[in-house]
């Protein structure tokens, strides 16, 4: 579990980040929406330590990591595992170094043992094979998994992902949201997903933390946002028409009545 | 005269501009040191660094030896074909000109001239390299696996600059050297007898001494000055190549500057 107390970022005289509270759960998805530009990636940067917050806690195992010293700071490190946007997988290195690096930084295991272990995780992102492949021959999708392969290798107990999603098509997206869901509940991570993919944000948002300008606007889960009243949120979440009319739907699959301020003509044109 | 308002605010401006790009300098050096400090940390796996120090020491010094042969080379011969153009007294003896030719390669082109080239070659692949690590999130990715990105991806750069680059200089002197031995004896200017026999006049071991300083003083200035430009990169492609010609020029300045400085100190 991830604690955020009070957590403020600016740079230079704008606030980025105003004040926000937010507690992260193990073996939950936990997605942090909101439009470009409202803060989650430089949220998320704070949270693993890539920037330094100007006030608030940040709590692992309840304790502060933006006050810890560097020791600790390493040792909450490698609990860490980060897929990021474009995959930052390292371009001199084939899939299986690159999934074996942190394996080679961290730990004495004999070479078979690091192979075997790289073996099974590129076995459970279904890369099986892709050992020698360097990242400029594989496509966006695999450089997700081989991401994702590389931040779960050494079983952390965090997985931050920044933006998942970003360049995939919506069929792939919803492979690596699977995945990631899984993985969650395979080790009971606490993961941390910054996006703003709405199939993300219904398919795996256990627990959804929208962000407008810089301030926590709404929290809930991927039930509750159909019936929010927050409507910054839902201009967010259903932009367009077609996305109003599944919400309708959905609600009067489950309620027998639709959005208070829409009508049924709304929906059937 | 009284000043016009417009002519102070002129100068005002003027004022202002100078003491930001000042302030601007004093910031750069202080981030340049500070990130030579961070590059002292203990290693998290000393194997993969080690690893990583001789990847780096065969980049730089077999990925430029090349270029470094082929300019010693013609710098040699070029530098025997020109001292026997202007030394046309018949008093002064043939082997002469292998004395300077030695003294001139020892003493600037092989430290100098190479390492203004090393420069170059060097330079820009380790500021792009860093550059697009940096633009890539990868140093990013690094420091959330809790690796000191500075004395993982930086030290052995420079450790690997400093043992390569004063080798890299050897091999240039005693290539230039040769290849003045040869074009002196192909132009039939002077035998390869006077020219052994002009080797071996009025040597100074000192000049070897002031070779290897200022090859490790450029070897210093060629990794540290692209690792910084590269490491401290933001934006995109645009601000990786700028970052990149901006540390071969600065790289470039810095060395003519310090050989200034050298000669000036050490001779």
């Amino acid at each position: 579990m991830i604690e955020v107390q009070n957590l403020k970022k600016g740079f230079g005289e704008k606030i980025v980040i105003n004040d926000v509270s937010a507690v992260m759960e193990a073996g939950k998805c936990n997605l942090i929406i909101g439009s470009s530009g409202s803060g989650k990636t430089v949220f998320m940067k704070c949270l693993v330590g890539l920037f330094k917050p100007d006030a608030g806690k940040i709590l692992y195992h309840g304790e502060d990591f933006t006050t810890m010293g560097d020791a600790d700071r390493k040792e909450i490190r490698k609990e860490i595992g980060m897929l990021f946007q474009g995959s930052a997988l390292f371009d001199s290195l084939t899939v299986e170094q690159n999934i074996q690096f942190p394996l080679n930084m961290f730990t004495d295991w004999t070479l078979a043992e690091k192979r075997k272990r790289v073996n099974e995780v590129l076995d459970r992102v279904e890369l099986k094979g892709a050992n020698k492949k360097f990242p400029a021959e594989i496509s966006g999708g695999m450089k997700k998994r081989v991401g994702i392969a590389r931040a779960i290798v050494l079983n952390p107990k965090f997985l931050f992902c920044d933006e998942p999603n970003s360049g995939l098509d919506p069929q792939t997206s919803l492979v690596i949201d699977k995945l990631i869901k899984e993985l969650t509940l395979e080790y009971d991570i606490t993961t941390v997903i910054n996006t703003h993919d709405m199939n993300s944000v219904m398919e795996i948002g256990d627990k959804i933390i929208y962000m407008y300008q810089g301030v926590k606007e709404w929290e809930g889960n991927n039930k509750e946002i159909i019936f929010s009243k927050n409507q910054r949120l839902n201009d967010f979440i259903f932009a367009s028409e077609f996305l109003r009319d599944a919400k309708d739907m959905r609600m009067l699959e489950q309620t027998g009545k639709i959005d208070e301020n829409r009508n049924m003509e709304d929906m059937m044109k | 005269m009284v000043e016009t308002l417009q002519q102070s605010i002129e100068r005002y401006i003027v004022f202002y501009a100078t003491s930001q790009q000042r302030m601007k300098l004093f910031t750069e050096i202080g981030r340049f040191l500070l990130m030579l400090k961070g590059m002292f940390a203990k290693p998290e796996n000393s194997k993969v660094y080690w690893k990583e120090f001789m990847h780096q020491c065969a980049d730089i010094g077999i990925g430029s030896l090349g270029i470094v042969v082929i300019i010693s080379i013609f710098m040699g011969a070029v530098s025997t074909l020109q001292t026997a153009y202007q030394l046309v007294s018949p008093l002064i003896p043939k082997s002469s000109i292998a004395q300077i030719v030695r003294d001139t390669v020892l003493l600037e082109f092989a430290p100098t001239l190479v390492c203004i080239v090393l420069a170059g070659v060097v330079g820009s692949k380790i500021a792009s390299e860093l550059g697009n690590m940096r633009v890539s999130e990868q140093i990013d990715a690094l420091e959330i696996m809790g690796i000191n990105t500075k004395t993982y991806l930086v030290l052995p750069k420079i450790v690997a600059a400093l043992l390569v680059i004063p080798m890299l200089v050897v091999i240039s002197a005693a290539l230039g050297i040769w290849g003045g031995r040869i074009a002196g004896s192909a132009a039939q200017i002077l035998s390869t007898t006077d020219f052994d026999k002009g080797l071996l006049q009025s040597f100074l071991p000192y000049n070897v001494f002031f070779a290897m300083v200022k090859a490790y003083v450029f070897a210093f200035i060629i990794s540290s000055v692209p690792a910084y430009y590269g490491y401290h990169v933001k934006g995109g492609a645009l601000e990786i190549g700028r970052a990149s010609t901006k540390s071969v020029v600065v790289s470039c300045v810095l060395i003519l500057f310090a050989d200034y400085l050298l000669a000036a100190i050490l001779l």
